[in-house]
């Protein structure tokens, strides 16, 4: 697989598109370097499907030039199918079929070589870990399996472009991180460009190397997951004191965020780092200061829109 | 390959790999086939048992009774049991529309149409494997058709014609609506139209505004042609009516139901 690096994988200008009256996207512009994961961040309703579902030349937009591995989306919508992977927020799953079948199926209309088909679904099946359910219907897997096939199906026509709406929405951790680590292989060991949606902060921050935050339809920042909380502001630990006399004292030395004097309770500014961690425990243990409660906080979606828009993820408008 | 012969081929290749999905889905679930059976089995053991006795002897012929009443209500059975099946694939593309996997279809540089190719000859095989099964039981209570070999494959000839025309127009119907129950709804009137024509009794017997209807509906020359073929009775001018209502009905169902798959997909 030859990857062209330097070439965008995708780029999009004054992407529109609008429902009726409801604009969804209101002037995209994207540039995704070949070979690298670009996340879009933004909660419910921000359009972030939408993103996905023009690219992947699912709908049509209003107006804009969109590239995808170097073919016109509008004028070549067969080119850019080529090249190109989907796993929707939806599995994309003929449940009916066992995994294996549902990726020779894949297999066949990918037009794979009689002799591949067969090696082709192993080598998947192994790899997303799926071997023991190869022969069940896939109706009879869980979300997370369910999700490792549609990856599967995908991965079968070895597009150079790969979409992953949402990919690991309503796993359980254990499975979100097993997927995590599936994303991370396709992209080291195969060069493969890749676009993901997510509303966690996390999942961007793991994954990607740039981020953007779709909002209202617009993108409102975008750059490296520690520009991005660069300018989100750092996390921070909050200590509630047992009693008031380690308050004030703590109140006046420590490098105080914001207090709260009914609750006794401070926020200091933490990375959430084990050795930030220390230093403050120490210095709890050596002036003998009580604390009932310590948490740690690390910048979440909400913080990241708090920082960007003035509001938290809970008061945007609740689009489609 | 030119560009054009190799569209060409990926279509049928393409095409035929959603045949094998179709027979895959019904080799899993072989009910599906005896379900489509079923319903005109049950009309047939009715109409002969119950209604057989004098229908029969209304016909006039000289024979008369239950006997003559067989021979004569079967083609309509089986013209139901296309019905039947056209129904059923109604509801299995309506199910398929609803499914992630025909988003990721879209997104896949395969000839579009190809996935519904691949429903409307599954369920050409169905519809013949069901249509067999009816026959069979059939020819257990009594039916003796007269046709030769030459007659028979004629036979299965109309029975193809009608099946992909009626299907066709099913899956376009499908698309039409925006969930299963009103897909399987949209085509319960398909099964009426073989009792409102030459099905069940000669529509002579009719009042005259229902046999204008029935002698112009396009069911009527279906059943005719099929019983003149298995029974030897007068054909006419139905064969010509039956190759071109197919022709118009498949032609105008494929074209329909093409254009609402390439529609965007709404959300």
């Amino acid at each position: 697989m030859t990857i062209d690096l330097g070439r965008p994988a995708v780029a999009a200008t004054a992407v529109r598109k609008a429902y009726g009256d409801h604009v969804v996207l209101d002037g995209i512009d994207l540039d995704i370097p070949a070979g690298s994961v670009f996340a879009l961040l933004g909660p419910n309703g921000a359009g972030k499907t939408t993103v996905v579902q023009i690219l992947s030349t699912l709908i049509r937009a209003d107006a804009g030039e969109m590239r995808v591995a170097g073919h016109d989306v509008v004028r070549d919508p067969d080119a850019v199918r080529a090249a190109i992977g989907v796993t929707g927020q939806f599995s994309a799953v003929d449940g009916f079929l066992t995994g294996e079948e549902n990726l020779l199926l894949m297999a066949d209309l990918n037009r794979l070589p009689r002799k591949e088909r067969r090696q082709s679904a192993a080598d998947l099946l192994a790899r997303l870990d799926l071997m023991d359910a190869a022969r069940k219907p896939a109706a009879t897997y869980s979300g997370g399996m369910r999700r490792r096939l549609d990856l599967a199906m995908t991965l079968v026509g070895r597009p150079r472009v790969i979409f992953l709406d949402e990919p690991t929405t309503g796993l359980d951790p254990r499975s979100r991180r097993t997927m995590w680590e599936i994303i991370r292989g396709l992209v080291n060991d195969e060069g493969v460009t890749i676009l993901l949606t997510t509303q966690y902060l996390e999942e961007a921050d793991r994954l990607a190397d740039r981020i953007a935050v779709l909002h209202r339809g617009k993108l409102v920042a975008e750059g490296s997951p520690e520009e991005l909380k660069r300018q989100v502001g750092g996390g921070h630990v909050t200590l509630r004191f047992a009693d008031p006399r380690g308050y004030d004292h703590a109140a006046r030395t420590l490098d105080v965020v914001s207090r709260n004097d009914e609750a006794r309770t401070l926020q200091i500014p933490s990375q959430g780092d084990v050795r930030s961690l220390r230093a403050l425990l120490d210095w709890l243990d050596h002036t003998s200061l009580t604390v009932d409660e310590l948490q740690v906080h690390t910048p979440d979606l909400d913080d990241v829109f708090f920082a960007l828009t003035g509001n938290p993820v809970t008061e945007q408008e609740p689009a489609r | 390959m030119s560009s054009v012969s190799r569209t060409v081929s990926h279509a049928w290749a393409d095409s035929a790999t959603m045949l094998r999905r179709q027979l895959r889905h019904m080799l899993r679930y072989p009910t599906l086939i005896l379900t489509a059976a079923g319903v005109p089995v049950v009309f047939l053991l009715l109409f002969v048992y119950v209604l057989g006795g004098i229908l029969g002897t209304g016909l006039g012929g000289p024979s008369g009774g239950r006997d003559a009443y067989v021979n004569y209500v079967v083609p309509g059975v089986i013209l139901m049991t296309v019905a039947t099946a056209a129904q059923g694939t109604a509801i299995s593309v309506a199910i398929d529309m609803t499914e992630g996997i025909v988003a990721r279809f879209r997104t896949m540089a395969i000839a579009r149409v190809s996935v519904l190719t691949g429903h409307v000859l599954g369920s050409l095989i169905q519809t013949l494997l069901s249509i067999a099964a009816v026959i069979g039981v059939a020819l257990l209570v009594g039916f003796e058709p007269t046709a030769d070999f030459g007659e028979w494959l004629g036979a299965v000839g109309v029975l193809v014609m009608t099946i992909l025309a009626l299907t066709w127009l099913s899956v376009a119907l499908a698309m039409v609506a925006k969930s299963v129950a009103t897909a399987s709804n949209m085509l319960t009137p398909l099964m009426i139209l073989p009792m409102m024509g030459s099905g069940f009794v000669p529509t002579d017997s009719m009042p005259a505004g229902l046999k204008w209807f029935a002698d112009y509906q396009p069911f009527t020359p279906f059943i005719e042609t099929l019983r003149g073929l298995l029974m030897g009775t007068p054909i006419d001018d139905s064969a010509t009516l039956t190759i071109g209502w197919c022709a118009l009905i498949a032609l105008g169902g494929y074209l329909w139901a093409k254009k609402l798959y390439n529609r965007e997909p709404n959300k």
